[in-house]
């Protein structure tokens, strides 16, 4: 959607260009940072590159706290609550586009509610439900309050509508039933949509941050956020050792944003304009 | 052909489809249930109640109290207080700097790309991991903000550890982290705007202004009503950079929002109800504000089809 326009706006690109090293400056900061040595730490005037490459604050993220560990969780946690949200997410989106039932109305207005009501309102029933349930310290626990997402379901009932109805016919004809439709024509046919969701879902359980906290005593179920939370109090001070974590955090997001780009800006720029 | 079909509320429905529908909204219907339905309910009750988590057998309904309560609170009136500054200098200048980034990025210029990627990239991140890295950033001493401030003969601040700096710091850390997700969505607002209209005012002689004034933001106002509304919504519910830079609450509850005293309420003080009671009245005020806003764009949305 190029507009036609005829000259280049050179003043805007120097505005912008300077906003988006702002904008990037503290990645570069944090990676640079992460082989800084105590004493790179604390020059003045600062020291932009290290004067010497400490690869050693990466082991320390590992001595000072579990590290490993709370990764597995995050990795565990995040891939679980995705399986379990899309699936209960796609079932839901082709049931909203392809079938007829009656409340449907009612319950299309029951999953926009969720969207208005902040999970912060229902957090301490659902704390007093879980703790209930004996799930605190748990995986299920962690897991299971997160698994309902109105804004992944309305994501695939927008991708899912632009399947052509003719599909759903002609799969009719041949005798598919409804199952089958899902299962042969409609999961087939929007794989690079399904996996957007799934990108989607993925970042936004890996970063979750309030609920893993409440619902986790035990540093052996912490996730990442938490654990990197404490270690801003375990670490006192130790710049370069939060940002060699910090790093660690944050380098696979990246890498899974710019493969991923096109799709995410497109379902945000979807999902916003349907809300 | 009747058994096949049956009439639900005066409408025909067909069997095999109900039974499909059944089957797969049930995940879906449970998981609202449980994880919905209940808790809003709970909320209400428990905020009517004396719960506590210490004295759990001492369990009463004590009415309104936890309300009255929390208006006489100090501490919650400076929660309350902290909240609207931060959520109104927040959607200020995120939605302003947004626009303006968006607008830009709209006309021709190089590299588009990269920079929207660029303005994007924050919002990806994890927010635990980009706190670190920006309470490194406010430090007092080291930081790389005072060394800029000493750099241009200006004092140090003490950022997010100063009583009247502390708030506006994780505003500044907030538009960097979010801004871009405003962008996004500003600019595929413009870009959904038919070249047409605006060849056609420039046919007709009006000034970059007035296509600005006239036709764009007119044009955009479902997004700019979208864009604030998630904003009210999300603004009032911060609490992970929060509870990352300032755990205590900042110097002097500085930068104690409502969700942090629902927060310390609920799992430092143990005052289940209490907490309860506050959550509410967020969610009140949530709603009214976008009810507001609503009424507001309701009268001022200008039909140009």
């Amino acid at each position: 959607m190029a507009k036609k326009r005829k000259h280049t706006n050179w003043l805007g690109f120097v505005l912008l260009t300077a906003g988006s090293l702002i904008m990037i400056f503290p990645f570069i900061w944090m990676i640079l940072s992460s082989f800084k040595t105590v004493s790179d730490v604390y020059a003045y005037p600062p020291r932009w590159i290290p004067s010497h490459w400490e690869f050693d604050n990466y082991v320390k993220v590992f001595q000072m706290i579990p590290f490993g560990r709370y990764y597995l969780n995050s990795i565990y946690t995040s891939v679980m609550q995705t399986l379990m949200e899309i699936t209960i997410c796609i079932m839901g989106a082709y049931a909203f586009v392809a079938l007829d039932f009656p409340g449907k109305k009612m319950l299309n207005s029951l999953v926009r509610s969720t969207m208005f009501v902040p999970t912060i309102v229902t957090l301490i029933p659902m704390y007093v439900m879980v703790s209930k349930a004996h799930l605190v310290d748990t995986y299920a626990g962690i897991m299971l309050p997160q698994i309902l997402s109105a804004f992944t379901l309305y994501l695939l009932v927008s991708f899912f509508s632009t399947i052509p109805k003719d599909l759903f016919d002609s799969a009719k004809l041949d005798g598919c039933g409804y199952y089958r439709i899902l299962l042969n024509v409609v999961i087939p046919n929007s794989k690079s949509s399904i996996s957007t969701a799934v990108m989607f879902a993925f970042l936004g359980h890996w970063k979750s941050y309030t609920w893993p906290l409440i619902i986790t005593n035990k540093q052996q179920y912490r996730t990442l956020p938490i654990g990197m939370k404490y270690l801003v109090q375990e670490s006192s001070s130790e710049y370069q050792v939060m940002m060699a974590a910090s790093v660690m955090a944050i380098v696979p997001v990246l890498v899974v944003y710019m493969i991923f780009e096109k799709q995410l800006v497109k379902s945000i720029t979807l999902t916003g304009m349907k809300a | 052909m009747s058994e096949r079909k049956m009439t639900i509320g005066g409408k025909l429905y067909d069997k095999e489809q109900l039974r499909a529908a059944t089957v797969l909204l049930l995940p879906l219907l449970i998981a609202i249930l449980v994880l919905f339905i209940f808790p809003v309910f709970r909320v209400v009750f428990y905020s009517f109640s004396n719960y506590n988590l210490i004295k759990r057998n001492d369990f009463r309904i004590i009415g309104l109290d936890n309300f009255t309560y929390l208006f006489t609170d100090v501490k919650f009136g400076k929660a309350l207080r902290n909240t609207f500054t931060f959520a109104l200098s927040k959607l200020l200048l995120d939605t302003s700097i947004a626009l303006v980034v968006a607008l830009v990025l709209d006309t021709r210029i190089p590299l588009r790309h990269y920079l929207r990627s660029a303005y994007f990239a924050p919002v990806v991140v994890p927010i635990v991991a980009s706190s670190l890295i920006w309470i490194w950033f406010f430090d007092p001493g080291i930081g790389p903000f005072n060394q800029i401030r000493a750099f241009l003969g200006l004092k140090p601040s003490q950022w997010i550890y100063g009583e009247k700096t502390a708030l506006f710091s994780i505003v500044l850390f907030s538009i960097w982290k979010g801004v871009g997700y405003n962008i996004v969505l500003f600019l595929s607002g413009l870009q959904n705007i038919p070249d047409s209209y605006i060849e056609a005012a420039q046919v007709d002689g009006a000034t970059n202004m007035q296509i600005l004034w006239k036709i764009k933001l007119p044009l955009l106002r479902p997004i700019t009503n979208f864009v604030i509304m998630m904003g009210i919504i999300n603004t009032f519910k911060v609490f992970a950079e929060v509870n990352v830079m300032t755990p205590k609450g900042g110097p002097l509850y500085s930068t104690s929002l409502i969700v942090n005293y629902i927060y310390e309420q609920a799992f430092t003080n143990g005052k289940m109800g209490r907490a309860c009671a506050a959550s509410i009245l967020l969610f009140a005020i949530i709603y009214l504000l976008t009810l507001i806003q609503n009424r507001m764009n309701a009268s001022k949305t200008i039909d140009v089809e």
